[in-house]
């Protein structure tokens, strides 16, 4: 195959005139790398999506047990709520700190993201215990399986989230900022603000509609 | 043809140029979340609203806070260097609405079209 021809079908990259595929080549790593994590954290919410349909479709099938309003405190729920949006935006001051390779600052606000997501975490936490406590775990009804598997899901990439904040903080103090470092914590960055966009659904859908009066 | 420099990618989650642009972006979006946060659980709380427009409030209202937090936080923007995310963007939303409003609908048809009564639908109720 000639030049010219692998120009016309697009394999080459740079100086070719009009493929229409763009003249410029592949994307950096810095690009490609966050992209490729973004398709995965929509994914992601594709996944959340299937559970809060299931959770709509079962949360009226409570057996005899429990109902919504009797369950959820929406004190608790503020709190978890103002935790989680703190911890999205230190998220961000990290980042920006991150960018410019200032070491004290990034692992402060990284130290305080994680501790952000510990309250949430905590309060979650306690809250699962009292509801199995009281009998309201996830066997009494199809409704309870629903909301445990929802928000119990939710709560899981939480966790995931501290370990992995745990582990950029480790990872930044050891490497410094090396660029694969940082393409890492950007795509932290992506996951923890990802993570509050499925909990303003959560708190919305499940916790403020579900006390309704 | 022409080169075209202000059409390179950015990647989601990457903040802009300046220190202080930065973080004016995370203040102001902190600032709106906080609000729609606010008014969300005030209109779950007051009873001056009519009822049943209530739960559709707090879904727009809940919408657009995922919105701030994209432009905000994520930085998804309409502009020409965002055009992939956004398209990605677009495909997982049309995803997420698809298997929440399909399964929605067709399980209160089912639940509709199943249920002759509470009473001869639960049977374990009914020995008990």
């Amino acid at each position: 195959m000639t030049s010219s021809e692998a120009a016309a079908v697009g394999l080459t990259h740079g100086g070719s005139e009009d493929t229409g595929l763009g003249n410029r080549g592949p994307q950096s790593k810095s690009i490609v790398v966050p992209y490729g994590f973004w398709l995965f954290v929509l994914s992601d919410m594709v996944l959340f999506s299937a559970l809060f349909a299931s959770y709509a479709a079962l949360v009226h099938a409570t057996d005899g047990g429990p109902v919504t309003g009797q369950l959820f405190d929406r004190t608790k729920v503020a709190v978890e709520t103002v935790s989680l949006l703190l911890s999205s935006f230190v998220c961000g001051l990290a980042i920006i700190a991150a960018k410019r390779k200032n070491l004290f600052w990034t692992e402060f606000w990284l130290v305080v993201t994680g501790l952000l997501g510990l309250v949430f975490l905590v309060i979650e936490l306690r809250e699962f215990a009292g509801m199995i406590a009281i009998g309201a775990g996830p066997q009494r009804s199809a409704f309870l399986s629903a909301f445990f598997t929802l928000v119990g899901c939710h709560g899981a990439h939480v966790t995931a989230g501290l370990l992995w904040i745990g582990t950029m903080a480790a990872q930044i103090w050891t490497k410094g900022f090396q660029p694969h470092i940082g393409r890492r914590l950007l795509c932290l960055s992506v996951f923890w603000h990802a993570l509050d966009i499925i909990w303003v659904a959560i708190f919305t859908i499940v916790y403020l509609i579900g006390t309704l009066p | 043809m022409t080169e075209e420099p202000e059409l390179l990618n950015v990647a989601p989650g990457e903040p802009h140029d300046s220190l202080l642009g930065e973080t004016i972006s995370y203040v102001v979006g902190l600032g709106l979340a906080l609000l729609l946060t606010g008014v969300s659980f005030w209109v779950a709380s007051t009873s001056h609203l009519w009822g049943p427009g209530v739960a559709v409030g707090l879904v727009v209202l809940a919408v657009a806070q995922m919105g701030v937090h994209l432009v905000f936080f994520l930085h998804i923007t309409s502009g020409p260097d965002n055009t992939n995310n956004v398209l990605a963007l677009a495909f997982g939303v049309m995803i997420v609405l698809l298997v929440m409003i399909g399964t929605i609908w067709i399980m209160a048809h089912l639940a509709a079209g199943m249920a002759p009564g509470p009473e001869l639908t639960n049977l374990q109720m009914q020995h008990g």
